[in-house]
């Protein structure tokens, strides 16, 4: 391991909670539904995080404690089913349907795991439901995904068939794309966890063997661990470097030789590097703070160095697995300092200190950083946008070069006419 | 428990955020965890400010829980107080730190500052963001101004003569993520000046605990936004004796006759009555030939309890619209709405539920909406065009230019705003002249009408429904061919009405006779 900076800090957090994963879980599968059971605050927080009013109908909403649920918990669970009740009446076309607990609904200690079991008796056939925690007491943005995925688990059917399972959403055509890569390797049989439809579920077994896409499925992994899988341990397929090696960790388990991997992938690698120059012109040599937010900021730290030859100031996490991120801290320039957890005011305090040149931070933070004078890019885009693999890395290193770029023309100080 | 979709109000405790972001030298603590720091994303997002709102957020989490979170409480008061410096300090919880009951209120009033604390108690499961807004706004007035109640006398709107200067007001309830407040302030202030009225303090928008202590040096308060200010107003009239103003000054009438109230309660004369009318361009453009063409317009309106009183009277008196439908999601001034409404003759929408809203949208079959955005996205998918008129607050909602609502410049914007996305009058008197023409294609029409009043549109998108729904009727190619022949504008309504005198008939194909019978009929 690189001599890295481990630092850990604790104070106010300005993060999202896991509720927000659901706004590209349901994107992912169109066949469930997400009901979480919280209150109003977790309702505003889903619709101003997702801009909800492009549909006509969400395929996700809230079970709004009031305070009558509140007084006893029978009535709260009677409520539930019988809102329950209503949605599938209202929705017949919803496959599986995610009760998804909130810090109010935890505090309370509301028991979705037996509803949900009472739930799939009575809907036997019809409407399955899984239960999963996407609280903010809990859980950080993208962990909701770790929950969702962990809930569906138990629902795969065990299988010793040998195959690639690719673990964690992808956007569909970078799925397609990774897919078509592995087929071109000889790897025939390739699933995805999540699926495209929940009903779907990939079966799992001794011979599985999970190649993660996103850096974020701790307890994910710890249970497919749990049914026999084996984990295969890679970075993460951001930027050129990262899926080379990923490409390379998949090809060595299924015993295929290096060559052939650098035969299929060298001519993408080339075009890739291509596409990257102009976007690190503009990074190369500029400062880099990220704040904690995504869990994909150790792995973008790694790109926009290696790749892009950003220098790294700090890289905030809101949560770190050593085990997990092994291979992408090993990656990483010596003495970057990696911080875990946050105190944003002094974090704050940092950024402005160390005057850096582009900030990623969450979408509460980019405004008042930018009325300061510094460039920021928001990190919620990286989880909504297609940035995995070698075709994608020009387009993530465009997600930070943009913000400067922009920097640069509105500070210009002449306007040359011919 | 209640099903929600989409919700036009957040929780109370934004409504609290709105308070402390519109001032200055404010901070707040608010016990929550660390997921409901989203809603800074509103006021740097959505109102594009380039300040972080003045809130502390404790953001516990659940290994805290076993512990003492009240530590952790006094730890974050400690640490805002000491960073921020605040002359007041408002103390709250949003809904999962009120289940654990560490009544952060207190615990900061126990820990020797000598700022004023204002401790909010805003419930969570039963309150949303309108009402902890005004709520938090009353408890900070109360709080600064408590102390001065026996020392001041009663406050007489007269007494600016005995002063031997103008009379002065207070503008109350404009906020951040209110709608056009930013631009309402400076329209009133400056219809207010021309009338010879200073401002003492406008509050909250920009004002500082300081300015709120002055408010009593005003004759009276004008009550700007009543979901925000009405609870403050009434306690600074109880209290000090301050009288308020009851009218809204939104449209060319409401504007006058606010003007008029605040002469009254002032007693100061109104010399310039004649010319009040000449102010705006509204009552002309809407007089000219060309505005004929809005004559019975019908016109469905849902928004807050202040805009969408006001759009109705505008609608109806100005415009020469017919309101074919109001409603409101301000369940505190449902009375008003109701009131209104049943001027109207149409039954009042009091409603959170967004699809109910469209539901009744499309039933009332309205040839424009004015609503929130969440309106103009339901009235996009039928067809409708729409105008915005009310919170809850979009980016678009934030304009770059000066567009207020209220007053004189406010009447102009609301005409181009309203009349701009029905057709313009000549434009629609030659569609209707020539739609017979070859050249002319059934969906050529411009603006926003024709996506959803297409006939086949119409006919297919409700097909399943029908056959269910109402007894199988069934359209006949005759009366297809003759409703494409309505206007497009109206031919929601027609369809509408012929299946009404259909069921009501026991007729089960419609003919382009059918067609004709209703018509008479419903005439």
């Amino acid at each position: 391991m690189s001599k890295v900076e481990f630092n850990k800090e604790t104070g106010p957090r300005e993060v999202f909670c896991g509720l927000t994963s659901i706004v590209w879980l349901h994107r992912r599968m169109p066949d469930a539904f997400f009901l979480v059971v919280g209150s109003r605050t977790c309702a505003h927080l889903i619709q101003s995080a997702a801009g909800v009013m492009i549909f006509a109908e969400p395929r996700f909403g809230t079970a709004i404690l009031e305070e009558k649920d509140l007084a006893g918990l029978a009535d709260a669970h009677e409520e539930l089913d019988r809102v329950v009740n209503d949605l599938i009446a209202r929705r017949p076309e919803i496959k599986t349907l995610f009760l998804v607990g909130s810090c109010p609904s935890e505090v309370i200690k509301l028991d979705l795991a037996t509803v949900a079991e009472k739930l799939n008796k009575r809907f036997l056939g019809q409407v399955r439901f899984v239960n999963y925690s996407g609280s903010g007491i809990e859980t950080t943005f993208t962990q909701g995904e770790d929950g969702a995925l962990k809930a569906l688990i138990p629902l795969m059917e065990s299988s010793n068939e040998e195959k690639l399972l690719l673990v964690g959403t992808l956007a569909n055509n970078v799925e397609d794309r990774f897919k078509k890569i592995f087929r071109n390797l000889g790897i025939s049989n390739i699933e995805s966890f999540p699926p495209r439809q929940s009903t779907e579920l990939p079966k799992i077994g001794k011979n599985t063997k999970v190649l993660l896409t996103q850096p974020y499925l701790s307890d994910t992994v710890r249970d497919l661990k749990h049914r026999g899988c084996e984990i295969i341990s890679a970075p993460f397929p951001l930027g050129i470097e990262g899926s080379t090696k990923w490409f390379l960790a998949a090809a060595k388990t299924f015993k295929i030789s290096e060559l052939k991997v650098h035969e299929i992938i060298s001519p993408l690698i080339k075009r890739a590097k291509l596409a990257l120059d102009s976007h690190k012109e503009i990074l190369k040599g500029k400062r880099l703070f990220l704040l904690p937010e995504s869990q994909l900021e150790i792995s973008l730290a790694r790109f926009l160095h290696n790749e892009c030859e950003m220098d790294l100031i700090e890289v905030g996490t809101p949560y770190l697995n050593k085990d997990l991120m092994k291979e992408e801290i090993n990656l990483l320039p010596d003495n970057t300092k990696i911080v875990e957890g946050q105190h944003v005011e002094k974090q704050l305090d940092r950024v402005r200190e160390s005057n850096p040149d582009l900030v990623v931070c969450g979408m509460g933070l980019a405004n008042p950083l930018e009325a300061e004078g510094i460039s920021t890019k928001w990190s919620i885009e990286m989880v909504f946008s297609p940035i995995h693999g070698i075709d994608q890395a020009a387009d993530l290193a465009g997600l930070f070069s943009k913000p400067l770029k922009r920097n640069q023309i509105l500070t210009s100080k002449t306007l040359v006419t011919h | 428990m209640e099903l929600t979709l989409w919700t036009y109000e957040g929780p109370p405790h934004v409504g609290a955020m709105r308070i402390a972001s519109s001032m200055k030298d404010i901070h707040y603590v608010l016990h929550a965890p660390q997921g409901d720091t989203y809603a800074d994303l509103l006021f740097t997002m959505i109102e594009r400010r380039g300040q972080r709102p003045p809130v502390t957020y404790t953001t516990f989490q659940a290994r805290d829980l076993g512990g003492d979170t009240a530590e952790l409480v006094k730890k974050n008061i400690k640490e805002a107080v000491e960073r921020f410096k605040p002359k007041t300090l408002l103390v709250g919880e949003s809904c999962t730190a009120e289940l654990i009951q560490d009544q952060p209120g207190a615990l900061a009033k126990g820990m020797g500052f000598d700022m004023p604390i204002v401790n909010l108690e805003l419930p969570a499961y039963s309150k949303k963001e309108n009402w902890g807004a005004s709520e938090t706004f009353y408890q900070l007035t109360r709080t600064l101004l408590k102390e001065k109640v026996s020392s001041s006398d009663r406050i007489n709107p007269l007494r600016w003569r005995k002063l031997g200067r103008r009379p002065k007001v207070n503008i109350l309830g404009p906020s951040l993520l209110g709608f056009r407040c930013r631009d309402d302030v400076i329209e009133i202030q400056r219809i207010l000046s021309e009338q010879g009225i200073d401002t003492n303090v406008v509050a909250p928008l920009g004002a500082s605990p300081d300015d709120i202590e002055r408010l009593i040096d005003a004759e009276i308060n004008i009550c700007l936004y009543k979901e925000i200010a009405e609870a403050s107003c009434e306690w600074l009239k109880r209290n000090f004796g301050m009288e308020y103003t009851n009218t809204i000054p939104i449209g060319i009438k409401n504007t006058i006759e606010f003007i008029n109230e605040v002469h009254e309660k002032l007693d100061l004369p109104l010399t310039n009555k004649e010319e009040l009318k000449n102010k705006s361009k509204l009552p002309w453009y809407s007089k000219s030939v060309d505005s004929n063409y809005l004559t019975g317009k019908r016109v469905f309106i849902f928004g807050d309890g202040t805009h969408a009183i006001a759009a109705a009277k505008i609608a109806k008196e100005e415009l020469g619209f017919e309101v074919v439908g109001l409603g409101t999601y301000s369940r505190e001034m449902a009375r008003q709405v109701r009131a209104t409404a049943k001027d109207l003759n149409v039954e009042a929408l009091i409603t959170n539920n967004y699809l109910e809203v469209e539901d009744a949208m499309k039933k009332a079959a309205p040839e424009l909406v004015l609503g929130t955005q969440m309106e103009r996205h339901s009235a996009k998918r039928l067809g409708i065009p729409c105008s915005v008129i009310s919170t809850p607050m979009h980016v678009q909602d934030v304009p770059a230019r000066y567009s207020p609502q209220m007053g004189w410049e406010g009447a102009n914007v609301i005409f181009d705003d309203w009349v701009h996305p029905l057709m313009m009058g000549l434009e629609e008197h030659l569609i209707d002249m020539f739609k017979h023409d070859f050249e002319f294609v059934d969906g050529h029409q411009s603006h926003l009408g024709h996506t959803a009043t297409n006939t086949n549109n119409i006919l297919n998108s409700d097909e399943k429904k029908e056959k269910n729904s109402k007894e199988g009727i069934i359209w006949t190619e005759s009366g297809r061919a003759e409703l494409t022949k309505v206007p497009f504008f109206v031919r929601g309504k027609v369809k509408t009405n012929t299946e009404k005198y259909a069921i009501l008939r026991g007729i089960l194909e419609i003919s382009d006779e059918t067609l004709y019978d209703a018509k008479a009929y419903f005439s």
